[in-house]
């Protein structure tokens, strides 16, 4: 194993999906928009790391996600898996990264067969990659519902016999069958109240330790993936605006774009109640991405060169990448944190 | 009952919102379903209180209780006073003009609230016109002003504009334009942010403090995220299978939850400088309400249970000046270790 290789890199991915196609357009004989889900992004995945990806409805995370999994083939660049381009894997190798890569989605409902039971669910991840000669598959069944922590009796039981949170611990269990390396979860307890939230996140670190797992972690809720993160993706309509350590992208952020999320996410403490919004304005349609900085349109700092260049993602602090103009963006209260000066 | 009515009575004599033993009940094929169940609480003038509690524990429920927006099969019961007037037990016709007037509504999915063949400002005025006597050029202008209030830019334009044409920030504010078009003194907002991205939600929730602040409007907030709840609420109540089991400001509560259940939900939140630890989740799943366990009906899932808790309801018991609680043993919650 080469520990300096990532286990997963995106390599200036590109996707487009096409809009609506209008009348009008059909009329003058103009193309149908085209929707920028995915505009050269770029990032590793290193081994054993939960990497957070966040980012306003639309941003382009599923669409990141579904790419890392070769269930969106990528336009432009590459996604590469263990130094390999999965886009030209054919046969067997296809099939081995099925196994090592799995996905869980967000609807644990929708992706689990109503009219199979959660033994034959799991039973199918099982033999269609192999995993286990036939007469030790139950053994393997009553393993896996252990780890996700679901009842034994589970096994002979259907899906909408199931809450939420228990849905997606099959889901987990589904993943985990066929053992991956990595995991890709794309908003998975978002729909889940709190209290089932947190058994599934304890659920998730505990089995990343126990398993060696590479996480990532799609979400929109900033606690949440801060809380289980060990890197954070900043992203807006389809571009990364920053790439940080967990700690120091909630800290110091070094992007106005990650500065603004973060405060626009109401703190858990009432004595901090604070009138000011953090951010007006819309997100701009992806039809239309403007051509300088994605975020010029609603910068409290934008200037002239911001919007005519894209900014590129440049080093910042150790491990921190921003693509924005301003370099210096949050440098200041990014020394001020830096445990070398604890005077502040 | 009475006796804490007396709490909500301003030094001026004006009083906000009484509740008192609003329950609602439906029917189901599965048995009886007592989805608010003698629901007791208090919104004083220009408060912003908190409803929380996980999906189906009522809140909605609760709202629409209070509005006389249940229909039948179900029922509603108790009393619910707003200006000293019984909501519950007032004859349809002058209720339909405290609601949208005095009383309004924002809900959980605004595509549902909205009339989709109708412009917004065509929606704005005629509200205006139900509640006010303004003419058709001031209720225009009105509109108009309403729609920059929420933060629709363009407002001109987008008045002759359909709710397909709006993004969900959009509807969200124009709800809310809706809302507020008759200056309401009370607001029961439904999720009013739940659907938005983060950066839209912060901005709704501070346009509805400046209108409380604006309007002096009281204001029910029902959530589920108690980030919503310490942003933007004085006071709050905290809901499990259709009973308040928790009230008081929302500093003392979070300070020093006494209810099993709200320690959970506060120890089930992520927070700084804990990243990749275990949480402190509650385990199980809340009761079907056609099948609730007998005594507190928390009791399944609760650590501090004993065997009282099994067999008698814990009352919701007046513990301070506004501080209510509903388990047998609140005093050794509120003793247990803080949460993180
Ligand atoms: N199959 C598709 N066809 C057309 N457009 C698509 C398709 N999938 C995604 N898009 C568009 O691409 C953009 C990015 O979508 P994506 O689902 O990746 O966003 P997201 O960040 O996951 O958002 P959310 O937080 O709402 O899940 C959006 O504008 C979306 O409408
Ligand atoms: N018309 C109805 N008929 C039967 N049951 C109903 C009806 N309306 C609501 N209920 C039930 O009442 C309970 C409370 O529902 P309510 O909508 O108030 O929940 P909630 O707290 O608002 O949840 P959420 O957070 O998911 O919006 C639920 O179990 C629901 O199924
Ligand atoms: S009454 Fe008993 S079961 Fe209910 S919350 Fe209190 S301690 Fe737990
Ligand atoms: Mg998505
Ligand atoms: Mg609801």
């Amino acid at each position: 194993m080469n520990t300096h290789r990532p286990i997963l890199s995106v390599d200036g991915v590109s996707k487009r999906f096409s809009g609506p196609y209008s009348l009008l357009r059909r009329l003058k004989g103009e193309p149908p928009l085209a929707v920028h889900a995915l505009s050269n992004v770029t990032l590793d995945v290193e081994r054993g790391e939960t990497l957070g990806i966040v980012g306003e409805s639309g941003c382009g995370k599923s669409t990141l996600a579904r790419c890392m999994v070769r269930l969106h083939e990528a336009d432009d660049g590459a996604v590469r898996f263990d130094g390999t381009d999965i886009s030209n894997l054919h046969g067997s190798a296809r099939r081995a990264f099925n196994r090592r890569v799995q996905m869980i989605f967000q609807d644990p409902y929708g992706s689990l067969n109503p009219r199979m039971t959660v033994q034959q669910i799991i039973g199918e991840a099982l033999s269609v990659h192999k995993m286990r000669p036939k007469a030790d598959i139950p053994a393997r069944i009553a393993e896996l519902l252990d780890l996700v922590r679901l009842p034994a009796d589970a096994a002979a039981r259907y899906p909408h016999e199931f809450s939420g949170g228990q849905r997606q611990r099959i889901g987990i269990a589904r993943a985990l069958a066929v053992e991956p390396e990595v995991i890709v979860a794309d908003e998975l307890v978002s729909a889940l109240d709190v209290s089932v939230q947190a058994q599934v996140v304890n659920l998730l670190l505990q089995l990343q330790e126990k398993l060696h797992l590479t996480v990532v972690f799609v979400a929109h809720d900033l606690r949440l993936v801060r809380h289980i993160s060990h890197r954070v993706v900043v992203m807006y309509l389809g571009q990364i605006m920053e790439i940080s350590p967990a700690d120091a992208l909630f800290s110091a952020p070094r992007h106005p774009y990650s500065k603004a999320l973060l405060e626009a996410a109401p703190e858990l403490d009432p004595g901090q109640k604070n009138r000011n919004v953090a951010l007006r304005g819309e997100l701009p349609s992806p039809l239309n991405v403007p051509p300088g900085c994605p975020f010029a349109g609603r910068c409290p700092h934008v200037f002239d060169r911001c919007t005519v260049e894209r900014p590129l993602l440049s080093p910042r602090g150790p491990g921190q990448l921003a693509a924005c103009h301003l370099t210096d963006f949050g440098a200041a209260e990014a020394a001020a944190t830096l445990p070398a000066q604890p005077g502040h | 009952m009475t006796a804490s009515t007396a709490q909500t009575t301003m030094s001026d004599g004006t009083k906000g919102l009484v509740v008192r033993g609003l329950t609602t009940t439906f029917d189901t094929t599965r048995g009886l379903a007592i989805a608010a169940a003698d629901v007791d609480f208090d919104v004083a003038p220009g408060e912003v209180v908190g409803l929380v509690g996980e999906s189906g524990s009522g809140k909605s429920v609760t709202l629409r209780s209070i509005m006389r927006l249940i229909r039948e099969p179900g029922k509603v019961s108790g009393r619910v006073e707003w200006g000293g007037r019984d909501l519950v037990a007032m004859p349809a016709e002058e209720l339909r003009k405290v609601r949208g007037g005095e009383i309004a509504m924002i809900f959980q999915e605004p595509m549902t609230a909205l009339n989709p063949v109708l412009p917004i400002g065509v929606q704005i005025e005629e509200n205006l016109k139900a509640h006010t006597g303004l003419t058709g050029s001031q209720r225009r202008a009105r509109a108009l002003e309403l729609m920059n209030i929420v933060g629709i830019p363009a407002a001109e334009r987008r008045l002759d504009e359909y709710p397909h044409q709006f993004s969900g920030g959009m509807r969200q504010r124009a709800m809310i334009a809706i809302a507020l078009a008759c200056s309401p003194k009370l607001l029961l907002a439904d999720e009013p942010t739940t659907a938005l991205d983060v950066t839209i939600q912060d901005q709704i929730l501070k346009l509805l403090l400046d209108l409380r602040d604006r309007l002096a409007m009281s204001v029910v907030l029902v959530t589920h995220d108690l980030g919503v709840v310490a942003a933007t609420c004085d006071r709050m109540a905290v809901m499990y299978a259709g009973r308040i089991v928790e009230t008081g400001t929302v500093a003392e509560v979070f300070a020093r939850p006494h209810h099993p259940y709200t320690r959970g939900l506060l120890g089930s939140v992520p927070r700084s400088g804990h990243s990749r630890t275990m949480l402190q989740s509650i385990d199980g799943t809340p009761p079907s309400l056609t099948a609730l366990p007998q005594g507190c009906a928390f009791h399944p899932r609760c650590s501090f249970a004993t065997e009282i808790c099994r067999t008698d309801r814990p009352p919701l018991d007046l513990i301070g000046a506004g501080r209510r609680v509903a388990c047998h043993h609140h005093e050794e919650v509120a003793a247990a270790e803080p949460i993180l």
